[in-house]
């Protein structure tokens, strides 16, 4: 059946309604927390700005303390409401979704680290292009995730699929430039090895987004997406 | 909680199997209804009472000796629906059925059928647990001794057997011959569903059968309708949308005497099709 963003509301129970409004928002709060998380580390490493890489990490906790708080909320959902339908894949997919964000938030944290100590091991910029690119890239995804959930948007989702494809290739050749710059100046290593570990939490951060994107269909669709591939997916959701 | 001794050890490479992983997604696994034999069939099904249309068109295939669950608002049909299966609506002044239902391929509103007999193949329970005023025994032996058999060792073994099958042997194989008034209410529902089954019917017709019952009563009613569905083929009306969801294999939800939806219990309460089953399973109905 076709869903809307508005299909979570009429309840004949009011309290059932605003607490799973509450959830909804609250996951969106916290993606939004997320992704600025997330741009506030990639602009660490880009600037070299090691004060924004400190208050990056310390903004983890209060991720971590969100996905705890909306877990609770779910878990008393299914307790006392025993949602069915709709109403049991939201809760669901809210579950799911703020595992991500929370994972999100790890490795925006990881990046925050790798920008304190790229800072300090002086300022050669190599890969620094990738890294803003890639993470460009992913911020938008994880940005385009966020807000076909909050629409009930499965095109949207499909994109956000899409484009991690795209993403997994352009970090595939940053590798293999990475590889380049460490063989043509073996003094370079530990530098770009912290350069490749950035770009490494970067295309994990579009695995997570590309997750979220597949509960979004399974939310609308009821349809469970996992581990199809692109093709598969769109088969999926094309079929009615 | 159960004990369990199984240790952890790693998997052996046996277990890891090439999967097709489009054929694991999605909420179509599990069989549907039309996979499995039937031996109800409702066809064209329309029920009046007196100029009241009660049930319209009603097309269903009753899946064998599976749980079938009727939901749907009060007055939606589905009680009436269940009393057509054997014939209870004969009772009932000014009711006429048109359309056909048949058992094992036999109309079971042709001229010819003996509704005693009928009776006898489709047993029903009832909201109220209506035991006899008589002993434990008596009860269960009822039904056996209409039929005539009077034989002591057969009615015992039959006895024992049904009270067995719905799960109360155990609580009152010491008092037998104690009047089955005395028994919970609980009790008493096992109890008229022993009877039920002591007459070996094919099908049982349960209207809310936990309604008037606590939780645990509720819950004792529910694990035997599981063990008795590798018998009998079990109908269900339940009011009760978890009772629905953790009974039946398939369900059909009612609105207006209409069939709206007829789908697997996996299906109905994940993702089903239609907006009217959505919105009374989700609580949005009204």
């Amino acid at each position: 059946m076709k869903q809307d963003a508005t299909l979570h509301s009429h309840h004949i129970s009011r309290q059932f309604n605003s607490d799973l409004e509450e959830i909804k928002n609250n996951m969106l709060e916290m993606g939004g927390m997320v992704e600025k998380q997330l741009t506030d580390a990639i602009e660490a490493i880009i600037s070299a700005d090691s004060g924004l890489g400190q208050l990056v990490g310390e903004d983890d906790a209060s991720i971590n303390a969100m996905e705890v708080k909306i877990d609770e909320e779910c878990n008393r959902i299914l307790v006392r409401r025993q949602p069915a339908a709709s109403d049991l894949r939201l809760v669901l997919s809210i579950i799911k979704t703020v595992n991500d964000l929370e994972r999100i938030g790890d490795e925006s944290a990881k990046i925050a680290r790798l920008a304190i100590e790229l800072t300090e091991q002086g300022d050669s910029s190599k890969g620094y292009v990738e890294i803003r690119h890639i993470g460009e890239r992913v911020r938008k995804m994880v940005h385009m995730a966020l807000d076909a959930f909050a629409r009930y948007d499965v095109d949207a989702a499909l994109a956000v699929a899409r484009e991690d494809v795209s993403v997994d290739m352009e970090y595939s050749s940053a590798m293999r430039e990475m590889i380049t710059y460490m063989i043509e100046d073996p003094r370079s290593i530990t530098r770009v090895l912290n350069v490749v570990w950035a770009l490494r939490s970067l295309e994990r951060v579009g695995d997570h987004a590309k997750n979220i994107a597949e509960h979004v269909i399974y939310l609308v669709k009821g349809t469970d997406v996992r581990h199809l591939g692109l093709s598969g997916l769109e088969e999926q959701v094309k079929s009615e | 909680m159960t004990e369990s001794n199984t240790e952890y050890a790693p998997a052996n490479r046996s277990k890891f199997k090439k999967i097709d992983m489009s054929k694991v997604g999605g909420s179509d696994h599990g069989q549907s209804a039309e996979d499995l034999p039937s031996c109800l069939q409702v066809s064209n099904l329309n029920l009046y009472y007196g100029a009241a249309h009660s049930l319209t068109d009603v097309n269903l295939s009753i899946p064998s000796q599976r749980v079938t669950a009727f939901i749907g608002p009060s007055g939606c049909g589905k009680s009436s629906l269940l009393r057509c299966f054997n014939r209870m609506n004969d009772l009932v002044e000014n009711c006429s059925i048109k359309g056909s239902i048949t058992l094992d391929g036999e109309d079971i509103y042709h001229r010819s059928v003996d509704v005693a007999d009928l009776r006898r193949r489709v047993g029903m329970v009832f909201q109220k647990p209506n035991p006899f005023p008589k002993s434990i025994y008596e009860n269960v032996a009822y039904g056996l001794r209409i039929q005539g058999v009077n034989k002591k060792r057969v009615l015992d073994e039959s006895v024992e057997k049904s009270l067995k099958a719905a799960a109360l042997w155990e609580e009152v194989k010491d008092r037998l011959h104690e009047s089955a008034l005395g028994l919970s209410g609980g009790q008493q529902q096992r109890l008229v569903i022993a009877r039920t089954v002591a007459v070996e019917p094919e099908v049982l017709l349960l209207d809310e059968p936990a309604s008037a019952l606590d939780p645990i009563s509720t819950l004792k009613i529910e694990e035997l309708i599981n063990e008795l569905k590798d018998r009998y083929t079990i109908i269900i009306v339940t009011h009760n949308m978890q009772q629905a969801a953790r009974v039946s294999d398939f369900t059909a939800f009612m609105y207006m005497g209409k069939l709206i939806e007829f789908d697997t219990a996996d299906n109905i309460f994940t993702n089903p099709a239609q907006k009217q089953t959505e919105d009374y399973i989700t609580g949005r109905y009204g």
